[in-house]
């Protein structure tokens, strides 16, 4: 009891203290600009909050999407028990990506503009309406939860009847900005390495947000398994295991055929920053986790497959960081690095993301076990068909 | 209006700044020796050594790609020519600053309500019927104001004229689909910080390539994931219906037994 007191009040210490940089540095952020709280110059005008927060933000929000359609749309019930852990992982990170863009964008008041003011040629709007709708589509994916938690039982019903257009109309939106977060980048040819510059920007985004979506899955599981003491779905996460290595396999191969049409294969052999960062990056966040999970060992073992999965998110991070970042270092010549305060709000933000988590996951119906309502109303189902039956004979 | 442009000849310029400081008095901006482009300085003059001495300045492409990535359609490309910012419109992602090809757009830092900064070609005198401040201030003709057609002429009348002088190439004519600044020079480009790696296609078409798949995969993958919600999920009623009828079926008999 004393040593669980005592490690609670050192991750609260550390939430307090993680909280007052990022405020002080909010403070300076917003009352004297861009300018003093990061180091982001006219040589270099996007930095970690975009890289990190908003690259990889809404990448590691992609297991909410990933997990609706394996259940509702490709019917595999057996994953049921999961998706509400990964709807809401997803729900929380959007609103921490938007939360974020209010740091990043100059004038974030002003963020309503890319409502009424359209221009469809730009990228830029369209992931922004993606997102804005896609968080939407979250919500009401999300909301039954909350109505369960409140008892309002007709609402359920309501949410139920409509869940399978809202989950296609957000597979779709998903599909939509989780690829054009690479177009974003197309218009860059002369600017972002020749590692990671690619006409199928687009395509490896999407592909990259699917496998770490499911990795997402599989690390919140064992995250939440270990903070609420609850059972491990191992057999359906070595099941999630073995659909990752199938993506990673091809991506891996499209990246190999990508860099041969465009006789790039010259600078991953060459050594400099640009192709040590690649190496790590697909060596140690693909192609190593892709070896593992074809283990049924490491599949079917707790740690192998937390470890493998830990590997896909960090290799993700490294390539939306290599993308934004490190890949226009050498075309920019500025020296980018992100500033104390940068990494401070980054870091908040990410701290205010595990405590919303796991005060819903605390108050809320999120988890399996909670589910008496689906299961009643699953028996009323059951017992329908039958009189339906009956009446047939 | 005929398309203008400004056809700056680097083996002219004898660096004296001119430009610089009639820029800097036609915008209101503050005094200033600037050889990087800021928000203080929507034109410089670099010296390169050799009495080589560039302009920097907005490109005013024919196609522009600060135009096309804005989402909010802050930037329009005039039909005169200028490519003009609103910074009412702006919410400052900077987006433009990320993909403008030449690295113009600057931007306002330190400021609370900041704004992008860019050379906006003199708009305002233009439409009065005058020539560009700068090309005004020139004193050798390095800076020349005029049609764009005109000055492609010029540009390659000099070039026929003093082949030995020139590398042969307007810079400008085709880079990122054609610019409204036009340059010659005596010293190759890319030695003079002029980005070479450049398409002759606007860049804008790179991402419109992606964005007009967009309407497709909306149509087909919606259709396409109806149609698998639709079979898998038949399937699985049917089976269950099967199964249930076979299971009465049995508790029949085993009830007339
Ligand atoms: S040079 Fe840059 S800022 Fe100027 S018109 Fe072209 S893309 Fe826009
Ligand atoms: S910073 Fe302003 S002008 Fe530039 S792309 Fe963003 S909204 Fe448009």
């Amino acid at each position: 009891m004393k040593k669980l007191l005592s490690q609670l009040t050192f991750w609260r210490g550390l939430l307090v203290l993680l909280l007052a940089l990022g405020l002080y540095a909010t403070y300076v952020r917003f009352t004297q600009g861009l300018g003093a709280a990061t180091n982001l110059s006219d040589q270099f005008p996007w930095g970690l909050w975009i890289g990190f927060d908003i690259l990889c933000g809404v990448g590691l929000a992609a297991g909410g999407f990933t997990l609706c359609a394996i259940v509702y749309i490709f019917n595999l019930k057996d994953f049921k028990p999961i998706v509400r852990p990964a709807v809401l992982t997803a729900f929380l990170g959007y609103l921490l990506v938007i939360f974020a863009l209010m740091y990043d964008l100059g004038r974030p008041f002003r963020i309503w503009h890319a409502l009424v003011m359209w221009n469809p040629n730009s990228v830029m709007f369209e992931v922004a309406w993606c997102v804005m709708l896609y968080t939407t589509v979250l919500a009401l994916e999300f909301s039954p939860v909350l109505f369960e938690g409140l008892g309002w039982m007709k609402a359920v019903r309501v949410m139920r009847a409509i869940t399978i257009p809202l989950v296609i109309i957000g597979v779709l939106l998903s599909t939509l900005h989780q690829s054009s977060l690479g177009s974003l980048f197309l218009i860059v040819p002369e600017k972002l390495h020749p590692l990671w510059y690619s006409s199928l920007l687009p395509v490896f985004f999407f592909l990259s947000a699917l496998g770490v979506g499911c990795a997402m899955v599989i690390f919140e599981s064992f995250m939440s398994s270990r903070a609420f003491k609850r059972e491990i779905e191992m057999p359906l996460l070595s099941q999630l295991g073995r659909v990752m290595v199938v993506i990673l396999l091809i991506y891996t191969v499209m990246k190999i055929q990508d860099l041969f049409d465009r006789h790039a294969f010259a600078a991953v052999f060459t050594l400099s920053l640009e192709s040590t960062l690649y190496w790590i990056e697909m060596g140690f966040g693909v192609l190593l986790p892709m070896i593992l999970l074809s283990f049924r060992k490491v599949r079917l073992q707790q740690t192998g497959l937390f470890v493998s999965a830990l590997l896909v998110v960090i290799g993700f991070v490294l390539n939306r960081m290599n993308v934004s970042i490190t890949g226009m270092e050498g075309w920019a010549q500025a020296g980018y690095f992100p500033s104390w305060m940068e990494i401070a709000v980054t870091v908040m933000i990410v701290a205010l993301g595990f405590t919303a988590f796991a005060l819903a996951a605390r108050y809320l119906p999120v988890f399996p076990k909670a589910e008496p309502e689906s299961q009643a109303i699953e028996a009323v189902h059951l017992r329908e068909e039958k009189l339906a039956l009956e009446m047939m004979k | 209006m005929a398309r203008k442009a400004m056809l700056i000849d680097i083996t002219l310029c004898v660096g004296c700044g001119l430009c610089r400081d009639a820029c800097k008095q036609a915008n209101g901006l503050p005094e200033g020796e600037e050889t990087k482009l800021n928000a203080n300085a929507y034109t410089v003059v670099q010296d390169w050594g050799d009495n080589t001495f560039v302009r920097r300045v907005c490109m005013h492409c024919e196609n522009p790609t600060c135009v096309s990535v804005c989402p909010v359609g802050a930037f329009t490309k005039t039909a005169a020519g200028p490519v003009l910012y609103d910074e009412e419109k702006c919410i400052g992602c900077r987006y433009c600053m990320q993909a403008c090809p030449f690295q113009v757009p600057t931007y306002t830092w330190n400021e609370t309500s900041p704004r992008v900064r860019k050379c906006i070609f003199c708009h305002e005198r233009l439409a009065q019927g005058l020539p560009t401040a700068c090309s005004e201030a020139c004193p050798t003709g390095a800076t020349i104001f005029g049609d764009r057609d005109e000055l492609i002429a010029e540009a390659q009348k000099r070039l026929q004229e003093n082949p030995d002088k020139y590398v042969n190439h307007i810079y400008g004519l085709q880079e990122a689909g054609g610019t409204s600044v036009l340059f010659l020079s005596a010293v190759p480009f890319e030695k003079l910080g002029f980005p070479t790696n450049l398409p002759n296609q606007p860049l804008p078409m790179l991402t419109w390539n992606a964005l007009s798949k967009i309407p497709n995969i909306v149509a087909v993958g919606g259709t396409a994931l109806y149609g698998l919600w639709w079979i898998v999920n038949r399937r699985d009623e049917i089976g269950k219906l099967h199964a249930k009828l076979k299971e009465m079926e049995e508790r029949d008999h085993s009830g007339e037994a």
